[in-house]
């Protein structure tokens, strides 16, 4: 029994130290392993393998147990074309420091540089991924962090480039400081729930800078969208939390700096629009609670269909912009308070810092526009600042329940 | 050219010691400073200052040039009769009064955008603004040394066609455009739009405002001739082409009926 | 020396030179008479290119007007009224005039002198009297010692020193041998001043030829009976459309 005792605990202590000495495996092109692949398959779980500087062409590398997989000097990987490169299927997988390039391109499948399935907790960092049809792909994961990761790609048409990075059925994700240029979208996130995504810059991408569906209970805050064909647009999903975001020179008749549809009990908070042909587009959205933004420059800055409704404007700043307000009915159903709007020509005679006339946000030019799309060259004309004011003085054909009772006079810091 | 500059120079002189131009100066330094002041940042501040200048800058120096014309009948004929070329006189007096105004706008409103920062910030747009204020300066003081020329006899009648013109261009203009935009609304407009707008160098001014400034709105029109017309370059360099003309032709006009004239 | 054939000018349908040649030689003092509205000044600023002929030809020391302006180097103008940039200094102006002119100023410190205007050098011109201001003209048309001197009403805004004073340079610039040609409504200053008379009538000459022989044509022992009688025997009224210089003359002419 003693001994029995005695031949366990030796296994077991050997074991022990097998397991907590993780191998090190180093490939390079010159060395005893030159392919990923093949280090990647004769690894035990939990080795870390080092993969030297030059160029590896390789594709399909299936990652079906815990490892580490770090880039020195950054090595390339190039898929030449082919398929997948990096297919991970096991949890706790660490990819950093890596560039690879050339995916495959196909109508039927999703090829990607980095693709993650059915595995949590892993790590994809510091890697750029150039030419590739998807850059970083999740597929039902769980948790994971992907991180200063750089995505570029130059296919300039919408339907035969892929997504940045692709989140479809997954829980808990981190997107923290990537950098997603000329793809789809920059960031598409289905069915995700509780993704937080933050500080990335997300491009001149050919559709969405950010393209946010059925994702309940995100975040995403101090993210750059600039440039992108459509803006950012976040659709059918609760509970958003949209903070300190830039929404930039999204420029176009279907392009718009936030595009919100089917979207309830969220914040907008603290971001900057600018120069953008829409701000904001809401169409059957509500509850949501627009707040303390920056909007400035932009064609429209709001442009809220009637399907929208209690939803909430308050101070926000609507700087210089084309046209604040359009909308499509004659009824309101939002409510717009304290707002600073620089068109505003009110006065403040008890000096409160609020004006002593309502703001009417939609402007008679507005409700031109639309039925007469040429008279768009009169804009800032003085003939059409004088119809502007006679109409807010004496409301016609502007809606008569929409307005910032409380305007503020200044800019709200 | 030396009887140029010298004529130039003198009518500096003259005007640099008036209160006239300073005045005007000040009133811009002073509306500049307090638009950024009061307003805020720097595009709410140049798009107030291009409004007040799109519709004052047209006004002001068309008077001015008319005035000169009337007050210095005298002075004029005297060096007139002195052996000097007529295009030169002509060339020396615009020049010699019109620069100064121009300068006024330009520095008036220059400074406290300077030392608000916002020239270093919105560097194009500042310049944009105030190039079109100096042209918008020489296109009217022109069209008012004409005035004055054509109507020198005539004072009620110069001043009065002053006022029309200046009413006319700046604000029932775009009225008309407006109507015939509504009036033949079902057949495609857009190319008549811009021609038309191409006429008037008030409106060629505010739509070079337009293309710095609303850009982004102009992008949301979806008809073909408007995207190729202000999305690209063209645009813009048709405006500063036909300002152009507009500032060549009222001067040639004005040199051709000085030239002409018996005073 | 100044020819002048066949000139006409009209203002729209108003005809005000109807057809005049004249030969105003070198050397010759001239007064240009005749009720205002009939082409007196006209017919002076046709000469000195600020209007410009309908039809006919003029000479000016055998240059052909055309449009051209080097000619006007040797003609020195003294306007009727003379106003001037209201911030401009006296010497400033003088300047700027001899920058423009391009020849020497000959004469210019001895007419600051002689009009006594050394102490309103410094001075703007709208500070000036008006006496200055026409003393400043004066210094302006005869500073370059130009061949040919026009004065238009000089003496009208003069005090009676300062008319004397005027009066003596010009007998001066005479016996230089410049031509001087001067219209006046003060007959007996024409009288002091020239020795060869040009009547205009509508547009026409009436007359031209010296002092001395209208005098004694017309019997008269002044000149303004004698332009008096020459109006009543060409059996013409001027046509009057303006007040005061014009009344006063045509008064003038009536009760002589």
């Amino acid at each position: 029994m003693k001994q029995t005792a005695c031949i366990f605990f030796t296994v077991l202590i050997f074991m022990t130290a097998v397991s907590s000495i993780e191998a090190q495996i180093t490939v390079s092109q010159d060395g005893e392993h030159s392919s990923i692949a093949e280090a990647v398959s004769m690894a035990m779980p939990g080795d870390t393998i080092t993969v030297t500087e030059g160029i590896y062409r390789e594709h399909d590398i299936r990652i079906k147990k815990p490892l580490t997989l770090v880039g020195e000097g950054r090595p390339v990987i190039d898929g030449g074309d082919n398929g997948y490169i990096i297919l991970i299927t096991a949890d706790s997988v660490t990819v950093s420091g890596f560039e690879i390039i050339n995916t495959g391109r196909s109508y039927i499948r999703d090829y990607a540089a980095i693709m993650i399935e059915k595995a949590s907790d892993f790590v994809i960092e510091d890697n750029r991924l150039d030419n590739v049809f998807f850059g970083i792909y999740l597929a039902e994961t769980n948790r994971g962090v992907v991180r200063n990761n750089h995505v570029e790609s130059y296919d300039r048409r919408e339907a035969s480039s892929g997504n940045g990075i692709h989140l479809w059925n997954v829980k808990n994700p981190v997107i923290e400081n990537n950098r997603v240029t000329g793809m789809r979208d920059g960031i598409y996130l289905e069915f995700a729930e509780n993704a937080r995504i933050m500080g990335n810059i997300s491009n001149d991408n050919n559709r969405y800078g950010l393209h946010y569906m059925f994702s309940n209970g995100g975040v995403y805050y101090e993210n750059t969208f600039r440039r992108n064909g459509a803006g950012v647009a976040v659709m059918y999903s609760e509970n958003v939390d949209m903070k300190n975001n830039r929404f930039e020179n999204n420029w176009g008749a279907t392009s718009y700096g936030l595009l919100l549809k089917d979207i309830r009990n969220s914040t907008i908070e603290g971001n900057r629009f600018y120069r953008n042909t829409t701000a904001i587009y809401s169409e059957s959205s509500s509850n949501i609670l627009i707040r303390r933004n920056d909007v400035e420059l932009n064609g429209w800055a709001v442009n809220i269909k009637s399907s929208s409704a209690r939803n909430r404007f308050e101070e926000n700043n609507f700087i210089e912009n084309s046209f604040d307000v359009r909308t499509d009915s004659p009824r309101n159903n939002n409510h717009f308070e304290g707002n600073y709007w620089s068109a505003y020509e009110g006065y403040d005679l008890d000096r409160d810092g609020i004006g002593d006339v309502p703001y009417r946000p939609v402007s008679l030019f507005s409700i031109i526009i639309d039925r007469q799309p040429e008279s768009l060259i009169l804009m800032r004309s003085m003939f059409i600042r004088l119809l502007d004011t006679a109409e807010r003085i004496a409301p016609v054909l502007t809606p008569k329940t929409l307005f910032d009772e409380k305007p503020k006079m200044t800019r709200i810091q | 050219m030396k009887n140029l500059t010298h004529i130039i120079k003198n009518e500096w002189r003259t005007l640099l010691r008036g209160k006239w131009v300073a005045g005007y100066a000040l009133i811009f330094l002073v509306l500049t400073d307090s638009l950024l002041r009061f307003g805020g940042g720097g595009a709410e501040t140049l798009l107030s200052l291009s409004n007040v200048m799109l519709l004052f800058v047209p006004l002001v120096s068309m008077i001015y040039g008319i005035l000169y014309i009337y007050q210095s009948r005298e002075f004029v004929e005297l060096l007139l009769i002195q052996p000097v070329n007529r295009s030169v006189l002509y060339w020396g007096l615009f020049l010699g009064i019109s620069t100064p105004l121009m300068a006024a706008f330009m520095l008036g409103a220059a400074l406290p955008l300077g030392w608000h920062g916002i020239l270093m910030l919105d560097g194009a747009s500042s310049f944009l603004v105030l190039a079109l204020g100096g042209v918008l300066t020489l296109i009217f003081a022109s069209l008012g040394f004409v005035l004055g020329l054509m109507f020198y006899e005539d004072r009620i009648k110069g001043f009065g066609f002053t006022i029309v013109i200046w009413l006319f261009l700046a604000i029932l203009y775009d009225g008309l455009v407006l109507m015939l935009v509504f009036a033949f609304g079902q057949y495609p407009l857009e190319r008549f739009v811009i021609a038309v707008s191409m006429l008037n160098p008030i409106d060629l001014a505010r739509i070079l405002v337009m293309l710095e400034f609303d850009i982004s709105a102009l992008m949301g029109y979806t008809g073909a001739v408007f995207s190729r017309f202000f999305g690209s370059a063209t645009g813009s360099l048709t405006a500063a082409g036909m300002l152009g003309i507009w500032l060549a032709v009222p001067m040639w006009w004005g040199l051709r009926v000085f030239k002409r004239k018996d005073f | 020396m100044i020819e002048i054939r066949n000139l006409e000018k009209s203002f729209g349908d108003l005809r005000v030179l109807k057809g005049m040649s004249i030969e105003i030689p070198k050397g010759q003092a001239t007064g240009i008479v005749g009720p205002n509205g009939t082409g007196k000044t006209t017919l002076i600023k046709t000469i000195l290119g600020l209007v410009k002929p309908g039809s006919g030809e003029i000479h000016v020391n055998g240059i052909k007007l055309n449009g051209n302006f080097e000619y006007r180097k040797d003609i020195g103008y003294m306007p009727q009224v003379a106003r001037y940039p209201e911030n401009m200094r006296v010497n400033e102006l003088l300047e700027f005039i001899k920058g423009l002119r391009d020849q020497e100023a000959v004469y210019e410190e001895e007419l600051i002198d002689q009009f006594s205007l050394r102490s309103e050098l410094e001075k703007p011109l709208r500070t000036l009297s008006g006496g200055n201001r026409q003393k400043v003209g004066a210094t302006l048309a005869m500073m370059f010692n130009p061949d040919i001197l026009f004065f238009d009403e000089p003496t009208a805004g003069l005090d009676p020193q300062s008319s004397h004073k005027f009066k003596q340079r010009v007998q001066k610039e005479k016996e230089n041998g410049k031509t001087v040609i001067i219209t006046s409504h003060i007959m007996s200053e024409l009288e002091q001043l020239v020795d060869h008379v040009i009547f205009i009538l509508d547009g026409k000459i009436r007359y031209y030829g010296s002092m001395k022989a209208l005098l004694e044509e017309s019997r008269e022992e002044r000149l303004e009976a004698a332009i008096a009688r020459m109006m009543d025997t060409t059996g013409e009224e001027p046509v009057q459309k303006e007040e005061n210089g014009s009344l006063l003359m045509t008064k003038k002419l009536e009760t002589a």
